[in-house]
Parts: C-alpha cells; structure tokens; sequence
C-alpha cells in the first residue's frame, strides 16, 4: 500500500517537474503583479489602477493619463517605492541564483553564498569604507558609492583569497573550498567585530548596515545590480547542463566532456560577484541563497536548466515580499536580514528535519 | 592499434605513481587491469581519460595524441564507470542515463526520439527500467551503481573502462554487468578495459590482463597464460593455485589459508 502511495507522488512529482514553462510563466506574472501591489503600499496608500497608471505612463511616455492625480503620487511610485522594490527583487534573484550556483558546484545542497565567505568579505569591506568613513568619491561626485565599491571588492578579494587557499592541492575540491571558505569567513568576522569594537560613532551605522536594508535605494541601485545579474544570470545558464554533471562527479564529469576545473572557476566567480553585487547593496541577507534553490528543488527537480530561472523568480517574489513586509505592514521597520534569518531559520530547521526522518525511511 | 600509451610518468607530490608505463591496448578486447591497493590503477585510468595530464611520456588514441583532442571529441571516445560515488541531488535514473547522451545532444537542444531509444534500450538490458522514475538519491549502493554503469552504455562510445565499477554489487549483478561489457566487446568490436579486484571474475571474462605493481606493469599477456601462481605471487606476494576450470570456462584462482 504504502509502495503504491510512493509511486503515485512519484508520478505527480515527474509531471510537477515536467511544467517548468508554466512555472516560469505563472511565477513572471506573480512577480509583476506583486511589484504593482507592493508599490501601492506604504505611508500613501494607493490604488492598483493608479499605481497600474502611472508605470504604464511613465514607460510609455504618455503623461495625459496621470493629469487628475495629485502630482505627488507618480514620484513617490517612480522615485521612492519602485527603486526600492526593484532593489529588493533583483537582489532577491541575485542572491537565490548565486546559491543554486555554490549548493551545485559544491555538491552540497546546503551551500549558500556564505558558504564561501563572501558575504563575510563584503561585509569586512563595507564596515571598513563604514569605519574610516571613506570619502575618496566624494571629489568625483560618488560619495554614496564608497560602501558598494569596498563590499565589493571585499567579497571579491575574499573569493580569490578562498580559491587561492583551497587549491594548493591541485585542483578545486568542494571539501576544500567550504574548509576554506569557514576559515576564511572566521577571521573576517573577527575582524568585523574589532572594527565595531574601536569604531566609536560609525558603530551603529555598521551594525545596521550588517543587518541588511532596502530603505532608500535609487534607480543606480537598480540598474548596477540588474545589468551584473543578466550577465551573470547568461553565463550560468550556459554552463547549466554541465553544472548538472558536475553532480556526477568530477572524473565523471570530465569523461562527459566538461572542463571541470575550468567550470568550477568560472561559475564560483560569476556567482559570487552576483553576490558581491547583491550584498555591496542590501547590507547582509541570509538564508535566500540557501532556502529558495532548496526549496524550488522540490518543484523542479534537481536539473539546473530549470532550477537556476526558477529559483530567480522564486528569490525575486520572496525577497520582495519580505521587504513589503517591513516596509509597509509592520509598525515599524525591522532590517530585512533580521526577518529573512527570523523567518527562513526555523523553516530551514522544519524541512531540514523532515528531510532527515525521510532519509531514514527509505 | 586503439590506444598506445609510451613511456608514460606521473607524479603525485613527490611520489611516482605510474613510472615508465608502455602498453598498447588493442581494438575489440575486453582488458583487465589488476594490482594491489594504491599501485597507481586509478590514476591510469584518470590518464587515459584525459582527466589528469602526464608527467611525461604520451598516450595516442587511434594514431593521434591525447593531448589533440578536444574534452567532448574524448567524451564520444571513451567512457568511464568510476568508483562508487554518492550523488547528492535527487535526479531521477532515467535524467541520470540520458546525462551519458550529453555529448550528441546539442547544448540548448532536447533529446531527440533516438536518445530516448537508446536511453531506454539501455535500461531494460541492466534491469533498471522498473526504477527509471525514481531518484537516484534513494537508491541502494548497488542500485545506484547499476545506474551510473548504464549511464556510461548510453555515452554509446567504442572505449569503455570501468574502475572497480563491480565493488558494490552482488555476484548476480556483477556477472550480469560484465557479461553486458563482454557482449559489446564480441559482437560489436568494443574496447572494454576494467580495473578489477575479483581475480576470478577478472579471469571468466577479461581476453587479457595488465598487473600493476608500484606504477608499472610487471605482467602482461592473455589471461590463460599469464594467470599463473609465479605472477600472483611477484604481484600480490600471495600463495595461489591457478587451474583450468570447465564449469566457469576459465582460469580460476583459489588461495591457501
């Protein structure tokens, strides 16, 4: 009885896993619809139709349409919400991709962008831009750029820092690379904290942008972070088949023709300067990267081809959510990295769980 | 001539794991390579495959050098049934034998009606077709073994090696595996060679063995002749009786207590 009962899931799960054109196209329409919803939240509350009007208005150029409405309404839309929502969805998308990225690369389903130390770089980065209260853009015109660019280059130095350390041995083992990665990331948390430690004013900033915001994001925001997520988003998507036989094995992998280790290095830096990106941004958000290609598993099967799109849309919907959460329904505004670890930690411990006691059922 | 390997070297860290290693492999026989833990077996395999790079010396498949082919050429040359290995993301079995038609299939492309023939053919002959659309992370070892085997059928290549790829599984299906590898090997002019651990199995179904020891060969020749009590011993330093069998049609090895 109970066999019959497997094959039957069995069979759902197939067809679940055989619909990845509807899903993509079901979840498209669920992301648009949830950026015109969200954008009618907040302090001003407005219509859907209104919030409907004024984007179609505004990309297509015809201001008639917006004529009997309070002329503040289209620049709150415009200017203050959608950078913030688009912000937050992309990054959202950003983070998830990175993380079907590393959980495929290295064979483990519960690696994330922190896996690596990355997201522990770019915090280093950023707290030290935060703690010499860095100012060099500031002649350019780019004062605001400063924390991006030093996450930046603080994620990415620590990446090669991690790939410089695991292949010592002659090739990128993934053992390897999460030993090193842990390492790596231990010294730089330390290294944050001593850098809360003497910091005596910058302190709170860097606390609060440890913790992960969207507040005041503006379209720069939006179009760094999109353009590096095609990009990337491209690149992975080419290499997808050869990532799934990267699960094989490397001697196998390789006997099917993929250069492994050139594979390896090639998506470990897409993927983590998409992460790079994501959190030079948004400050520190967890459990995206780890929970939503965990998740969309479920949905589509553990082929990358349709993981990694969508996982994309998936990470996109849910980081927006969450931030329409703390942005418009709570009295007042928690930093989204607190509500993503609050929310997705326990659900991570639940499936975590669940997927054990399944584990030794069979 | 299907692949003449000269003169080759490797080195892990200081220590030479194939040294000075010369042997041409012929077209249309089943090879087995047999030696003890960690005399370099593995690492001769990942040689042939392309997927290390020799110290020095050079290996040619079909008259040209390894080094000239490309990763995918290599891949409808030569396929590879590894080690037992866990695979950690649930594919289904049928997603994992249709990965070994990767090569022909176009990277954007679907699989066309002919893969999924071959495909499909290929699993009924191992006996999974009764678990194609379960996943492979629920298997049993020896399950998931017969799985990543049929997967290297379904790569359809004129060389196939299988290293230690019967380590997992029972007698029935161990024989049924090599009697599969064999029948390519007679009836389509394949190249089979295995590195194996059951010298008896070795000697029902392999036309000629290599004996590796310390990253050479130190015996080499057609299994009813150079099974014998003299290269076990120089081999495995054990005492062996090697006879002629009629039940199993073979050499056979029994070992003193």
């Amino acid at each position: 009885m109970t066999i019959k009962v497997q094959k039957k899931s069995h069979g759902f799960k197939n067809r679940l896993q055989k619909a990845t054109g509807i899903q993509i196209l079901l979840l498209t329409m669920a992301l648009s619809g949830l950026i015109v919803i969200s954008a009618c939240m907040g302090y001003i509350h407005l219509s859907f139709i209104d919030v409907a009007k004024i984007i179609f208005a505004k990309i297509f150029g015809q201001t008639s349409l917006l004529e009997q409405m309070d002329e503040i309404l289209p620049v709150v839309v415009i200017d203050v919400r959608l950078p913030r929502i688009l912000t937050a969805a992309v990054v959202g998308g950003g983070l998830a991709v990175s993380g079907a990225v590393f959980q495929g690369i290295l064979l483990n389903p519960l690696a994330d962008p922190y896996t690596l130390g990355v997201s522990a770089g770019a915090a280093f980065g950023a707290s030290l831009a935060f703690f010499f209260n860095i100012v060099l853009f500031d002649q350019i015109g780019l004062g605001a750029c400063s924390v991006p660019v030093f996450a930046f280059i603080g994620a990415a130095g620590t990446l090669f820092f991690v790939i410089y350390l695991s292949s010592a041995g002659g090739g990128l083992s993934s053992n390897n690379l999460i030993l090193s990665g842990i390492i790596v990331a231990a010294i730089l948390s330390a290294g944050i904290s001593f850098l809360k430690y003497v910091a005596d004013e910058q302190v709170s900033i860097i606390i609060f942008w440890l913790m992960g915001s969207f507040a005041s994001r503006t379209w720069a925001d939006v179009f760094i972070t999109s353009s590096f997520l095609c990009l990337g988003f491209l690149i992975i998507i080419f290499y997808a088949r050869d990532l799934n036989l990267m699960s094989l094995g490397n001697r196998t992998a390789s006997s099917l023709g993929v250069d492994t280790g050139k594979l390896t290095l090639i998506l470990l830096v897409t993927a983590s300067l998409i992460t790079a990106i994501c959190v030079s941004v948004s400050g520190i958000i967890g459990f995206v990267g780890l929970l939503v290609p965990h998740m969309v598993r479920f949905l589509t099967g553990p082929d990358n081809r349709k993981l990694i799109p969508v996982s994309m849309l998936a990470g996109a919907i849910l980081l927006l959510c969450a931030d329409t959460v703390t942005r418009a329904i709570l009295p007042s505004e928690i930093p989204i990295g607190v509500l993503t670890a609050l929310i997705g930690g326990p659900f991570f411990c639940y499936i975590f769980r669940k997927r054990q006691v399944a584990g030794t059922d069979s | 001539m299907t692949i003449e390997i000269k003169r080759l070297s490797f080195f892990h860290k200081e220590r030479r794991v194939i040294d000075d290693l010369t042997i041409d492999i012929e077209t249309g026989k089943f090879y087995g390579i047999i030696g003890p833990n960690g005399c370099g077996k593995t690492t001769l395999v990942d040689l042939i495959t392309k997927h290390k790079k020799p110290v020095s010396g050079n290996i040619t498949y079909k008259g040209k050098d390894l080094s000239l082919y490309s990763k995918k050429e290599l891949s409808m040359e030569i396929a590879l049934v590894p080690q037992n290995f866990y695979i950690n993301f649930p594919f289904t079995v049928e997603e994992i034998v249709m990965m070994g038609r990767y090569p022909y299939i176009p990277r954007f492309s679907v699989p066309s009606p002919e893969d999924y023939r071959i495909v499909y053919d290929i699993m009924k002959k191992t006996g999974i077709y009764k678990f194609k659309d379960r996943f492979i992370t629920e298997l049993s070892s020896g399950e998931r073994q017969r799985v990543v085997f049929a997967r290297a059928l379904a790569q359809d290549t004129p060389v196939l090696i299988l290293d230690e790829a019967t380590s997992n599984l029972d007698v029935n299906y161990s024989l049924n595996l090599l009697k599969i590898a064999a029948q390519r090997v007679s009836k389509e002019e394949r190249t089979v060679i295995a590195v194996l651990q059951d010298i008896n199995l070795a000697a029902i179904y392999c036309d000629y063995l290599l004996f590796i020891k310390q990253g050479s060969i130190v015996a080499h020749g057609n299994t009813d002749e150079i099974l014998n009590r003299d290269t076990l011993q120089s081999v495995f330093d054990v005492d062996a009786k090697v006879y002629f069998e009629p039940y199993s049609d073979s050499m056979q090895v029994v070992f003193k207590k």
